[in-house]
């Protein structure tokens, strides 16, 4: 029977039969893609989703403070369907489609990697179905080509790196040279790549003693700890993610790189509460944005914190941030078109027109889709360094960048914005 | 084992996938796609497994023709499908006979782990290469067929067209050459290497043609799946890409030139439906399918049919 | 002078640490002929095990220092369950088929255990990184070092040590020679083969989660860590020839000791060191250094 009904509806899209009037109140059915399995998994797919299970309850039941206390989107319910990202870029292109043309989705919201991100906003543009990225970092996305149906609500990684190079000027502004350690894969090298560029903009005449790329997911780093050591660097930055994160962490301590070198962790957010142990003093930790230990001290912040440690006994780390601000940011867009609509259902036309150049509050605070042609978040970061206070690990002398400081202007590429001395 | 009815099934295969297409709904033409895609590939591996070789490094000529593809396109705008997949195909057959000379003289699990090694040394070098988008990869440009894009709705539709007359053309030479004398030599060589030699013939030369025709089928799928998918990453040459290809083979099993499109259809399905029916555990469901298949099917899916007509 | 003594430490202790994990693969593939896929999940169960085990235990108050015991036991556990329940309900009955499609079925049995350590597990890291830092630390040429890194060069030569003088001194080992260069005269001289061969795939499981187990503390354990064992174990396993106890030892060293000079030296080539000495090794001897004489049957 269901198969006979998505026959007749997929039949129905094909003939371009103009579909019928929908009901005010049918549910709003919603793609999430996030990794449940492999690596990602820990660190960011499986927080991702419970960010989502959460958003969605909390959202159906009406529960959210302002200004998301209406009930669904526009009083419409939102039903989740869930897919995992793993697979690679065929199977998730495939999956996409399936979710779009069998499973008929209203909306997807997902992707985590650079790669299924890339893969999937050609795709999303042929279907013609709004789709919004929440966590990918790759300046790619926008800098390639315009997109109408394909928005993504966090920053890309450029504010990572940017961000993390105007916190070396302010802690150690005397530094002399820098190191890296980062996986040797699209994310480690874009990463360390700004990272590098941006320090010889800020501190003109920096010298890079090695930069170290080993193999993702390598998990054995004693010979590049050793060279790292080696090096003297007054800063070494990585982008470690997950397992390889972690294995760094326990593995560079017990050897005193931590106490020779300044180390910045761009993601370290994810491991700084459950390695807290391992974690020296002044290790500089970033969260991909204004996140976790970083998010503002507002309402909705204090709501999304309890509520999330309420349900599954740890703090969110900055994917379910991320994931619960994009719900949020599609809400927002939902309910800015549905007003203009006079209050009934939007189409999907409308929701896109209301989601481009959108500025939102999210539990991270304000963002603005005003890059990639409005389709683009930017937000403001910040960087800070661990310091235990009785047992518990915690952030000390956070500095923070507002967003236009640390992301291009629209329509600069990321690494020309860089080179240009961050030109406004 | 192949009766000569095999190019009248293919070709009703063919008229059926033609006529059915426009009615068929477009996620279910894109997983036909990817299957013949991925089962022009496995038709290689085939002829390999004929002469009782295993490549576990597939990929590495799936990918070169992907990539063939996709630079053709990103450095020349090239975009007429079947120039990009023929142009594929001939890289990935050049690249094939070179190789061939070293890979020829391997046999057993050693063939198979040198075509590994070669193949990873690929993947380590795209993911190096930051120009190419490193391990993100970068998107195929929209191909044309004739100079000509059809219009949205039947975008899907002209791409099945084309892939089902390659594939048909493909397995109807395959067909066709297995049962030429160098192509019937393949199972002699490998029951006893040493008689084939006794009888005269060469079995390194026959391995290196096979070896070339494979890494051309390979070639020419890794072609399609780019115009397909629209976009390629390293992953390609992965060894789990090269797996998944063995593990379609095994599936499919080796009885018939059309078994190798039927499995990669049945696993694309498997696969897709495991992702829906449990996002959380789905690569139990796949191993399990795969246990099912090898205790319960020893000759493949494709003794399913065979038993049928049997009876 | 300084960093040429930092290569050749961080090569050894590389080099330890892939003979560990590949050693098991070599022994299973020398008698059974089976390349073994598994072999990746028993080094995730040993490392699951080990780190969940260990963790329970010192949260009960356990004297650290038993804790290296506990890690053997761990591992110890897992193959004695695992190993036994793998080989004899389900790989006994694949024994007539071909090398590949053996080669498939640990594959798919693989996939399956993946999502069983996931749902025993979780996805959430699990670390034991206790017995690490236990035992101080040495310095040399002005590097610090964890001396665990010295249990782990122990662990890898009792276990060479071991089962090189189990194949050649014990009237055990002489009887497995002899499954090994002929299944069906040792079966007819009144050898109980199938015994072998569960003992063989229990041991050589127990190799790959003691493993897993000693590399537990120095990483976090994840979804996923058996996958990058397998190829990198099959690829020292293959440069030292397959079924070769030798072969493993000297192809650990040598990848070992490559990658920790590319490191030091080169270390934008990391990442395909290894599979570039897999293909020369093989282009050149290509049976892998200690090749094992095969008796060819026409």
């Amino acid at each position: 029977m269901q198969g006979i009904r998505k026959l007749i509806a997929s039949a129905a899209a094909l003939l371009c039969v103009p579909a019928l009037a929908i009901a005010q109140d049918a549910p709003i059915k919603i793609g999430v893609v996030s990794f449940l399995s492999g690596p990602a998994a820990g660190p960011f797919g499986v927080p991702a989703r419970n960010a989502a299970e959460i958003m969605f309850e909390m959202i159906n039941a009406g529960k959210v403070p302002a200004p998301y206390a209406t009930k669904g989107l526009g009083g419409a319910k939102m039903q989740m369907s869930l897919v995992d990202e793993s697979g690679g870029t065929t199977t998730q292109v495939t999956e996409f489609r399936n979710l779009v043309q069998r499973d008929n989705v209203d909306l997807v919201i997902g992707y985590i990697s650079s790669g299924s991100c890339l893969g999937i906003a050609p795709v999303a543009e042929e279907l013609k179905k709004l789709t919004v990225f929440f966590d990918c970092g790759t300046p790619r996305i926008f800098e390639e080509r315009d997109y109408k149906y394909v928005f993504r609500t966090a920053s890309t990684a450029t504010m990572d790196s940017v961000g993390a190079a105007l916190y070396v000027k302010d802690l150690k502004p005397n530094a002399k040279m820098i190191a890296g350690v980062n996986q040797n894969y699209a994310w480690g090298q874009d990463s360390w790549g700004d990272f590098e560029l941006a320090m010889q903009q800020i501190i003109p005449g920096i010298k890079v003693a090695t930069s170290q790329m080993p193999k993702l997911f390598a998990g054995q780093y004693n010979a590049e700890i050793s060279t790292l050591l080696s090096s003297k660097a007054d800063v070494i930055h990585s982008s470690f993610w997950d397992g390889d994160l972690e294995a760094f962490i326990l593995q560079a301590g017990p050897r005193g790189l931590f106490k020779r070198s300044t180390v910045i962790l761009t993601t370290g957010e994810t491991a700084m509460y459950k390695l807290a142990a391992k974690i020296p003093d002044g290790v500089v930790i970033g969260a991909r944005g204004p996140y976790g230990p970083y998010a503002p001290d507002n309402e909705l912040n204090k709501w999304f914190s309890a509520t999330f440690e309420d349900r599954y006994g740890v703090p969110p780390n900055y994917a379910a941030y991320q994931m619960a601000q994009a719900i949020l940011g599609t809400k927002a867009a939902w309910e800015k078109a549905q007003a203009a609509n006079g209050g009934k259902r939007p189409s999907q036309d409308q929701v896109i027109a209301a989601f481009e150049n959108l500025t939102f509050v999210s539990p991270a605070g304000e963002v603005k889709m005003t890059n990639g042609k409005g389709h683009q978040a930017i937000t403001g970061t910040a960087y800070g360094v661990t310091k235990k206070v009785g047992g518990k690990m915690t952030i000390d002398k956070i500095k923070r960048y507002p967003a236009e400081k640390v992301n291009p202007p629209d329509g600069v590429k990321a690494a020309d914005w860089i080179k240009s001395g961050f030109k406004k | 084992m192949t009766s000569d009815r095999t190019p009248r099934i293919l070709g009703a295969i063919l008229v059926v996938l033609l006529a059915a297409g426009p009615f068929v709904p477009q996620w279910a033409i894109f997983l036909i796609t990817i299957a013949l895609a991925k089962g022009l590939v496995v038709l290689g591996l085939l002829i390999l497994l004929r002469c009782g070789l295993v490549s576990f490094g597939q990929a590495l000529y799936y990918c070169i023709g992907a990539y063939t593809a996709g630079m053709l396109g990103r450095l020349f705008e090239v975009d007429g499908v079947l120039t990009l997949m023929l142009a594929g195909m001939v890289v990935a057959a050049v690249t094939a006979y070179v190789l061939g000379f070293l890979l020829a003289r391997y046999r057993g699990i050693f063939f198979g782990l040198l075509s590994l090694a070669v193949s990873m040394i690929l993947y380590g070098l795209l993911v190096k290469s930051e120009t190419l988008g490193s391990s993100d990869g970068f998107n195929v440009l929209p191909s044309t067929l004739f100079g000509i894009r059809p219009a949205d709705e039947w975008v899907r539709y002209a791409v099945l067209v084309v892939a089902s007359v390659v594939a048909f053309v493909a397995a109807l030479l395959v067909h066709r050459y297995l049962k030429t004398p160098l192509g019937s030599l393949a199972p002699a060589i490998k029951d006893n290497e040493i008689r084939v030699e006794y009888m005269g013939a060469s079995a390194r030369y026959a391995i290196h043609v096979n070896y070339v025709i494979a890494a051309a089928l390979a070639g020419l799928g890794g072609g399609l799946a780019a115009t397909t998918v629209g976009h390629i990453d390293p992953e390609m040459a992965y060894w789990t890409t090269s797996g998944e290809f063995i593990f379609i083979t095994i599936l499919a099993g080796t009885g018939s030139v059309i078994a190798p499109f039927l499995g990669a259809l049945i696993f694309g399905i498997i696969q897709t439906v495991a992702f829906d029916i449990s996002p959380n555990t789905w690569q139990m469901v796949l191993g399990g399918a795969l246990l099912a298949v090898i205790v319960f099917l020893p000759t493949g899916l494709w003794s399913l049919f065979r038993r049928r007509r049997a009876t | 002078m300084q960093e040429l003594v930092a290569v050749v430490i961080d090569g050894i202790i590389y080099s330890a640490w892939l003979f560990i994990a590949a050693v098991g693969l070599t022994l299973i593939y020398g008698v059974m002929k089976i390349i073994n896929v598994t072999h990746g999940s028993f080094y995730a169960l040993g490392a699951y095990a080990a780190a969940s085990i260990t963790g329970a235990l010192l949260a009960h108050g356990m004297p650290p220092m038993l804790s290296y015991a506990v890690l053997l036991g761990s591992a110890l556990l897992v193959a004695i369950v695992v190993g036994p329940l793998i080989e004899r309900g389900i790989l006994r009955f694949m024994y007539v088929k071909d090398e590949v499609v053996i080669l498939l079925i640990t594959y798919a049995l693989f996939l399956i255990l993946e999502d069983v350590i996931k749902l025993i597990w979780g996805v959430d890291p699990y670390y034991i990184s206790e017995p690490y830092g236990l035992l101080g630390s040495f310095d040399v040429a002005d590097l610090t070092y964890p001396t665990y890194n010295l249990i782990l060069v122990g662990v890898a030569i009792v276990c060479g040590a071991g089962l090189a003088w189990t194949l050649t001194k014990t009237r055990t080992g002489k009887l497995l020679v002899a499954v090994i260069h002929d299944t069906e005269v040792s079966r007819a001289m009144g050898i109980n083969v199938d015994r072998f061969y569960v003992v063989t795939f229990t041991f050589g499981s127990l190799l790959a989660a003691i493993g897993g187990a000693f590399t537990a503390p120095t990483v976090s354990v994840v979804p996923g860590l058996g996958v990058e064992v397998i190829v990198l174990s099959f690829a020292v396993v293959v440069i030292g020839g397959l079924g070769s106890l030798p072969g493993a030892a000297l192809g650990a060293v040598i990848v070992g000791l490559v990658r920790s000079a590319t490191i030091h030296y080169l270390p934008q080539a990391e990442l395909f060191v290894i599979y570039f000495v897999m293909a020369m090794v093989l282009a050149f001897r290509p049976r892998g250094l200690f090749s094992i004489a095969e008796a060819r049957k026409i």
